[in-house]
């Protein structure tokens, strides 16, 4: 870590993450590496099976136990008062005194996060009380201005609403409103728009947006949808089968992609549907679905560019400036 | 329009009695022709997956006429449906709830023959033959649904679906629980089927760049009522309805050089159980004006083949950005 | 692999419950085999033996007529386990079929369930005693009037069971490919509440073995010269102060087959409810 290259805000080197199933020991996780500095987003982005979910479960210590544990590498995260601290050995009360302090998270599905018999409200102002010792009343007048924060109209009357009154959006809103509350350094943002419509997802997304510009948090934005991933991300890390195959700044990422998984997953957008011979549009696809490799590339079974070195050992991760790859054959491909 | 396959008027849905009935579908008309693909697209609370159903007789309408090749569906009984759902068929969102868990996929496409008496003493034939057509082996028919992919499962469903040789394919939301690389591939199938045996399809989404791909023309729907109405490429690239503008720019675009999301649309969609008077759109919209509250905009043709539901003659260049 | 096999697989990981699965299998092979298992006729008499503890030669001693009582529990598992196996048949097709009905057809519902709370807001035991007395104490009485008992609970399960069901995509799928009522009834809402169905057939089948006893020991079940486990304890109580395994040995089977019965649904039960299943 040098002067010139501020230690990053959260740093995964390598992490290894494991479940014990019926069919024995799984690794859903492997081969994650990947950083988010303070005030950037970076998007995390998969389809089902590439373990991006199971990453960010990682990273709050919210593995379920005791079938899921990290079983490899580091997440180094930098702590407001100074100093590192590795969440992969860290113990479960340490994790959870940061998480909710310095590291904040919003889900998909607010309505199971919130509590049903609670107004909104008491919930924020409890939060702030915990994290900030304030007392009922400064509590209770801190909680509106949470909800006015996240543009909540109205927000002196909806205080007392309960979750139930609320529209799906809303109560996304009231879910960053409680994540806001600690003044976090990192927020981790687990598909926060997926179950909303698309004008009520666009509202989110600018509000996530102006609130890590005036907060100046870090985020981890975990989502399957490219177009969400051109509109909030600076950085982009694809996952593929347990691995980041690919990570780099948002514009390198879209218009030049070097692994054959993120330009194959691109071309697989409707939008970028080509005109064939017979003049019908027809979208590129990747054959086969996600299965797992024993070694070698994940991506191997499904890549037109493979051959037989790309199927034994393990690929390493190559950095470029600005951009890691991993892939043997990047390089001739491109 | 005389020759079409599926003709709407005035369809309309209301659920539950009483003083505040949810309005699901009101007022509803278009028309497919045959081999036509039509795209209804909305946000939640558009009425677009209802009226799929309405037209199946899934639903009963509570107002409305729907003509499927001349006979009247909406009104029809019970015995005399067996005969549209030979000619018309279903695609389901959810490729995992859609099949029966509990029974093996033989049995689930071959349920279809069974209901309509076809494929007599070639059953086992016909399944594979059906498998094989949407591209899955033959072999894997004595499989349970849990043994596929979602993906796989999403082919069963439409093998299912074509199994009765139908014209129509109402497919809702077909991709929509699919990742992108699967999504893809079955989009195109869904091409290759409706190439290969002319078949015409209802095609229900919320995503504009899908409904663009796989449409002819598009209908917009905004609390149970069409906004606008049009061939797809006129529809996505010149919107005309403020809410047809409001829903394309709100939708992400894969990339990071487009201008960022404007946020045109403020608040929330209201509840289908008090829907605005007037415009139903009127509460969000960047040029609603007192007019707009007194009544129904009804469709207008703009003489591009399309038609649109706004009293505005035209719209101001740039809606105020936020 | 087929959901069959995946499905005792997953059941027997657990070893209680396939212990449980275990006692139950050998009392159901005791009351099959019973003939030639047992070491004496279960009705033979012998006066000079009798209340004789446990030895030998009686296993587990004799009662006040000098007959074996290992041989009369077996004997006694067959009409305990049959009546109970007898109310479970009858319970469940009446109980599923009224059950389907209610659930898929909304207008039956109101007017099925308003009979069914009605006769689930009486006890147990005093309503099988009740028609028990007014019938006339017999072995098929017994299961009719436990049959009445149970059907309303089976009638809830299926019920809500099917109305779950009813609304799931397949069965619309079903109606939109032309399948008759009767086959989406018979076919995909019938295999879909097996399950919780099934749970409930363990339960019934413990609260009748129970309630069979129950019955016999007030003299409202069986003949008392059948044996069964609930009449060897009723004939044999006023001997227990002497001669103890008259009365302990059939309370043994009957806390056996109850508990068997009680896990193994349990077990079926935990593992047919997805997120208890993701637990473990």
């Amino acid at each position: 870590m040098t002067a010139t290259h501020p230690e990053p805000l959260l740093a995964i080197n390598n992490l290894e993450v494991s479940f014990r199933t019926e069919e024995g020991t799984v690794t859903p996780v492997r081969g994650v590496t990947l950083s988010v500095n303070a005030g950037e987003t970076l998007a995390l982005v998969g389809e089902s099976g590439s373990g991006k979910s199971v990453t960010s479960l990682a990273v709050m210590g919210l593995l379920p136990r005791p079938a899921g544990r990290i079983s490899g590498g580091s997440i180094l995260f930098r702590r407001r008062a100074g100093g590192a601290i590795d969440l992969a050995q860290a113990s479960a009360s340490e994790v959870r005194r940061l998480r909710g302090a310095e590291i904040a998270m919003i889900f998909q599905e607010p309505m199971t996060s919130l509590n049903p018999v609670l107004t909104v409200g008491e919930q924020i102002a409890e939060s702030v009380r915990l994290h900030r010792g304030l007392g009922q009343g400064d509590a209770m007048r801190r909680a509106r201005e949470m909800l006015d924060l996240v543009e909540i109209p109205d927000a002196g009357r909806r205080v007392h609403d309960y979750p139930h009154q609320m529209s799906g959006g809303m109560r996304q809103r009231v879910m960053i409103a409680l994540a806001m509350a600690c003044d976090p350094a990192l927020l981790i943002a687990d598909e926060p728009t997926t179950a909303l419509d698309v004008t009520i997802q666009a509202q989110i997304l600018a509000l996530i947006e102006r609130l890590r510009r005036e907060m100046g948090m870090g985020v981890l934005f975990i989502t399957h949808n490219l177009g969400v991933v051109a509109e909030v991300a600076d950085r982009v890390a694809v996952m593929y089968a347990g691995e980041v195959v690919e990570s780099a700044p948002v514009r390198p990422l879209f218009h030049a992609p070097r692994h054959p998984y993120t330009r194959a997953l691109l071309d697989c957008l409707p939008a970028r549907a080509a005109r064939g011979a017979d003049g019908r549009r027809v979208v590129r696809s990747i054959p086969g679905t996600v299965s797992r490799v024993a070694e070698g590339c994940g991506f191997a079974p499904r890549c037109e560019f493979v051959r037989d070195s790309c199927r034994v050992g393990a690929i390493p991760l190559e950095s470029e400036p600005d951009r890691v790859v991993r892939c043997l054959r990047w390089r001739e491909i491109a | 329009m005389s020759g079409a396959l599926l003709e709407v008027r005035g369809l309309t849905k209301h659920f539950g009695g009483g003083a505040h009935p949810v309005r699901a579908v009101e007022d509803v008309s278009f028309a497919i022709q045959p081999g036509e693909v039509l795209g209804l697209v909305g946000e939640s609370g558009s009425g677009k997956s209802t009226i799929g159903r309405l037209i199946l007789r899934l639903l009963d309408p509570t107002a409305g006429s729907v003509r499927f090749g001349g006979d009247e569906i909406a009104t029809a009984p019970e015995r005399k449906l067996k005969a549209l759902r030979r000619r018309a068929q279903m695609v389901f969102q959810d490729p995992f709830a859609s099949l029966n868990p509990r029974l093996r996929v033989r049995d689930i496409i071959g349920e279809a023959l069974d209901a309509h008496g076809l494929a007599r003493g070639r059953r086992t034939e016909r399944i594979g033959e059906l498998m094989e057509t949407v591209g899955l082996p033959a072999a894997h028919m004595t499989r349970y649904p849990h043994e596929f992919s979602g993906g796989q499962r999403q082919r069963i469903g439409i093998a299912r679906a074509l199994a009765v040789e139908p014209e129509l394919i109402v497919a809702d939301e077909p991709v929509s629980a699919l990742d992108v690389s699967v999504q893809a591939q079955v989009l195109n199938l869904m091409q290759d089927l409706r190439a290969r045996f002319g078949l015409a399809m209802l095609f229900i989404s919320h995503d504009l760049d899908v409904v663009e791909l796989m449409c002819d023309r598009i209908a917009v729907l905004y609390l149970g009522r069409v906004m606008e109405i049009g061939p797809a490429e006129i529809v996505t690239a010149r919107p005309r309805h403020p809410y047809t503008q409001a829903l394309l720019a709100a939708s992400p675009k894969a990339d990071p050089d487009a201008p960022k999301l404007s946020r045109t649309l403020k608040g929330d969609i209201p509840s289908p159980m008090a829907p605005p008077s007037g415009c139903v759109f009127r509460t969000r919209c960047p040029y609603a004006m007192p007019a707009c509250a007194e009544v129904v905009p009804p469709l207008r043709d703009a003489g591009d083949g399309r038609a649109y539901a706004c009293i505005l003659d035209s719209l101001p260049s740039r809606p105020e950005v936020a | 692999m087929s959901p069959t096999l995946l499905f005792f697989r997953r059941l027997f990981r657990r070893k209680l419950v396939l212990a449980a699965a275990l006692v139950l299998l050998s009392l159901l092979l005791g009351a099959l085999l019973a003939p030639w298992v047992t070491p004496f006729k279960p009705d033979a008499m012998r006066l000079a033996r009798r209340l004789k503890p446990p030895s030998d030669v009686n296993w587990l001693g004799t009662d006040e007529f000098g007959r074996d009582i290992l041989s009369r529990i077996i004997f006694g598992a067959r009409a305990s386990l049959g009546i109970g196996a007898a109310v479970v048949a009858v319970s469940m097709t009446i109980g599923t079929t009224i059950g389907l009905f209610a659930g898929y057809f909304r207008r039956l519902d109101a007017p099925v369930m308003r009979v069914v709370d009605a006769m689930m807001a009486l006890p147990d035991i005093l309503l099988a005693i009740f028609l028990v007395a007014v019938l006339g104490a017999s072995a098929f009485n017994v299961v009719f009037a436990l049959s009445i008992v149970y059907t309303p609970r089976v009638v809830r399960v299926v019920r809500a069971s099917t109305l779950v069901v009813r609304e799931l995509p397949f069965v619309e799928a079903a109606r939109a490919l032309g399948v008759s009522t009767r086959r989406i009834l018979g076919v995909h809402v019938l295999l879909n509440v097996a399950s919780p169905v099934l749970v409930q057939a363990t339960f019934i089948f413990a609260y009748a073995v129970l309630a069979e006893a129950g019955l016999s020991f007030l003299g409202a079940g069986v003949p008392p010269e059948t044996p069964t486990w609930g009449t060897m304890i009723a004939s044999g109580q006023q001997f227990a102060d002497d001669a103890f395994w008259v009365v302990l040995f059939p309370g043994i089977a009957i806390v056996l087959a109850a508990l068997s019965l009680q896990v193994l649904g349990d077990g079926l039960r935990d593992m047919l409810d997805p997120k208890l299943r993701k637990a473990l």
